[in-house]
């Protein structure tokens, strides 16, 4: 489905699309209030963008050292060239640990490798441990939001949900009432898993370690308890020194939700002794994105969602609309490098207005990304719906004769025009747009009569 | 080829042209740490005290299964560390000793060295970090230099109780870990 048909679904519950767009924007005046609160915040993002750049540069080396210092600390360390590959070695390591039960951290890497479906049709039982990425989970359904998994719900589907699956008294709607449900529920999961999974927010190459953040403290309860540590990281996910954390940690989460830092930040250099951590390194289309020049700084992204947020497209369309597992503007940049017929009408999905470039922490060009895709698409897969009229107002405004002809035409037939013919299903521009007020004269009759 | 050595032949095909890796300013933050501290930590839901009302706290709490790893409050540990962390699974209070904070957001933090398990300050109902009130920092950019390049198995930055948001964006304190945390300054 295409962005703008999955983007009309999503229009249909015009009262809930509403509130999605104020619940976001909500998020990113978040963001916005407490930027503002550090001075060098601006020097910061600079930095981090340059950190990144001379990673990317790098990125051969800084992976080898990566590699030799965590298997120094007795980190095993496995290489995926793809989805599934990696998700045969996590499943291979379950093997080797008869282990039929998981529980994982909010890691969108597994995601984009479908990591859960594959586990279990192999006879796994996989339990997302985030609670935004539990609900989901019973619902079948993907995140629609890389840091709010959830946040495209209301409570009181929510609280159906638990008491379906949990049996939560009917009608509470009590967010505190659910959480706790949901805690003594994913308590039991804790206690009897014998591996757990997370995500990688950053690894350090300098020391072969590498950091886990979450408010919720799930991928800690996980692995500590756990026998077997499985870390699941993209390759693009290294930085050179632990100094440089600091830079980093002070961006994601006031980028993310905020907040000055996440609760829970975890650093793993080494398993506890008689444990296991393995740690798999996935390419997965990065290498492919790291030799397109164009779209290389899109391997900068922490996977903050500050740029969904402030999305106008995104807050009125949904996660879903963009049928990628990163959805939003930086998923518009990184899905069409993986399949470019598939997420075509991604790039497209923007009003490149620029803002998701303006609050990006690690100062991804990303509208500009966006506009350089819509050129290889067009290149690629010929004309669009929109192009016709396109043509039509190209030859217009090449010719000053037609210019002034068509806009006094335009003037007495938009009055008249009837709105069949605008709003027409062939004419996708007036699919929920207005068309302006016409005035009486043109701006150059006015000029003439006003400025001589 | 194995996947490793055909992922780093991929990167290595690509020219590129080496950029300079930065570094970063010894930016400080702006006002008296401890009120900076005590104040980032209460936005993050965390409770700050001094020794002699976290006594009166304690003889007014309840609870009973109480383990501490901290020197200054051996009296109220009750609970005999297990061999295996799942034991701890109704633990109702961990008292630890954190390694120093930082100013501008409240983490505190915790090496294997103050974590006997590492599970605790996670699986215990409430925690209680206590801290020395000369042991803050700035900003983060201070905290890794404190840090350093001791080696640790694990560290934890830890800036409040477990948290979650994920119901309409409303905020409900204790997920999956502690349901509260409280600092004692001394």
């Amino acid at each position: 489905m295409s962005h703008p048909q999955a983007a009309g679904e999503f229009l249909k519950d015009q009262a809930k699309a509403k509130w999605h767009d104020e619940t976001l924007w909500f998020v990113r005046d978040k963001r916005d209030r407490i930027s503002k609160t550090i001075p060098e915040w601006e020097d910061l993002r600079e930095l981090a963008s340059q950190i990144k750049d001379h990673v990317l540069s790098k990125l051969d080396s800084y992976l080898e050292e990566f590699e030799r210092n965590a298997q120094k600390n007795g980190i095993k360390i496995h290489w995926a060239k793809d989805a599934e590959e990696h998700n045969q070695i996590v499943l291979s390591i379950l093997q080797e640990q008869n282990c039929t039960a998981i529980v994982k951290s909010k890691s969108i890497l597994t995601e984009e490798c479908h990591l859960n479906p594959f586990l279990e049709k192999n006879g796994i039982e996989v339990v997302d441990t985030d609670l935004g990425e539990r609900i989901v989970q019973f619902l079948n359904q993907p995140p629609s939001h890389i840091v709010l998994p959830a946040i495209h719900l209301k409570k009181g589907e929510i609280s159906e949900l638990f008491h379906e699956k949990l049996q939560t008294e009917k009608g509470n709607e009590d967010p505190a009432y659910l959480t706790h449900a949901a805690r003594l529920h994913l308590r039991e999961k804790f206690l009897s898993a014998k591996v757990a999974i997370t995500g990688v927010n950053f690894g350090v190459a300098e020391t072969g370690e590498f950091v886990v953040c979450t408010n919720e403290g799930n991928a800690d309860m996980g692995v500590h308890l756990a026998q077997v540590h499985i870390a699941c990281m993209g390759i693009e996910k290294i930085i050179p020194r632990r100094k440089d954390l600091g830079v980093f940690l002070r961006l994601l989460a006031r980028s993310a939700t905020g907040q000055p830092v996440t609760n829970y930040n975890s650093h793993f250099r080494s398993p506890s002794a008689g444990k296991e951590i393995h740690l798999i390194l996935v390419d997965n289309g990065r290498t492919a994105q790291l030799a397109r020049e164009k779209f290389r700084n899109s391997l900068k992204c922490i996977r903050c969602g500050a740029c969904m947020n402030t999305c106008p497209i995104y807050r009125r369309s949904g996660g879903y609309s963009y049928g990628s597992t990163v959805p939003g503007p930086i998923g518009s940049i990184l899905s069409p490098g993986l399949d470019m017929k598939k997420y075509s009408t991604l790039p497209f999905a923007s009003t490149l207005c620029g803002s998701c470039s303006d609050v990006c922490p690690v100062k991804i060009n990303i509208h500009e990304q966006l506009y350089e895709w819509r050129q290889e698409i067009t290149k690629t897969h010929g004309e669009l719906g929109k192009n016709l009229s396109m043509k039509l107002a190209s030859g217009i405004f090449k010719s000053p004769l037609a210019y002034k002809l068509s806009g006094s035409l335009m003037r007495s037939a938009l009055k008249t025009l009837p709105k069949s013919l605008i709003y027409h299903p062939i004419n996708s521009w007036g699919k929920g747009r207005n068309l302006p007020e016409t005035p009486q004269e043109s701006f150059k009759d006015w000029y003439k009569k006003n400025r001589k | 080829m194995s996947s490793r050595e055909s992922i780093l032949q991929a990167i290595r095909s690509i020219p590129r042209a080496e950029k300079i890796l930065p570094d970063t300013p010894d930016f400080k933050s702006q006002g008296e740490l401890g009120v900076l501290f005590t104040k980032a930590l209460e936005a993050n839901k965390a409770e700050v005290m001094d020794r002699t009302q976290f006594e009166e706290w304690m003889e007014k709490n309840q609870s009973t299964r109480v383990f501490s790893y901290s020197e200054d409050f051996q009296k109220y540990s009750s609970v005999i560390l297990p061999e295996d962390p799942h034991e701890l699974e109704n633990l109702q209070l961990a008292i630890l000793e954190g390694q120093f904070g930082v100013a501008e957001n409240g983490a505190i933090w915790l090496e294997d060295k103050e974590l006997p398990h590492r599970a605790i300050p996670f699986i215990t109902e409430h925690l209680v970090i206590v801290l020395n009130k000369t042991n803050l920092v700035d900003t983060m950019h201070q905290a890794y230099q404190q840090i350093g390049a001791n080696h640790s198995g694990f560290g934890v930055f830890i800036a409040g109780p477990s948290k979650t948001a994920d119901i309409e964006q409303s905020l409900v304190i204790g997920a999956h870990g502690a349901k509260s945390l409280r600092v004692v300054m001394i």
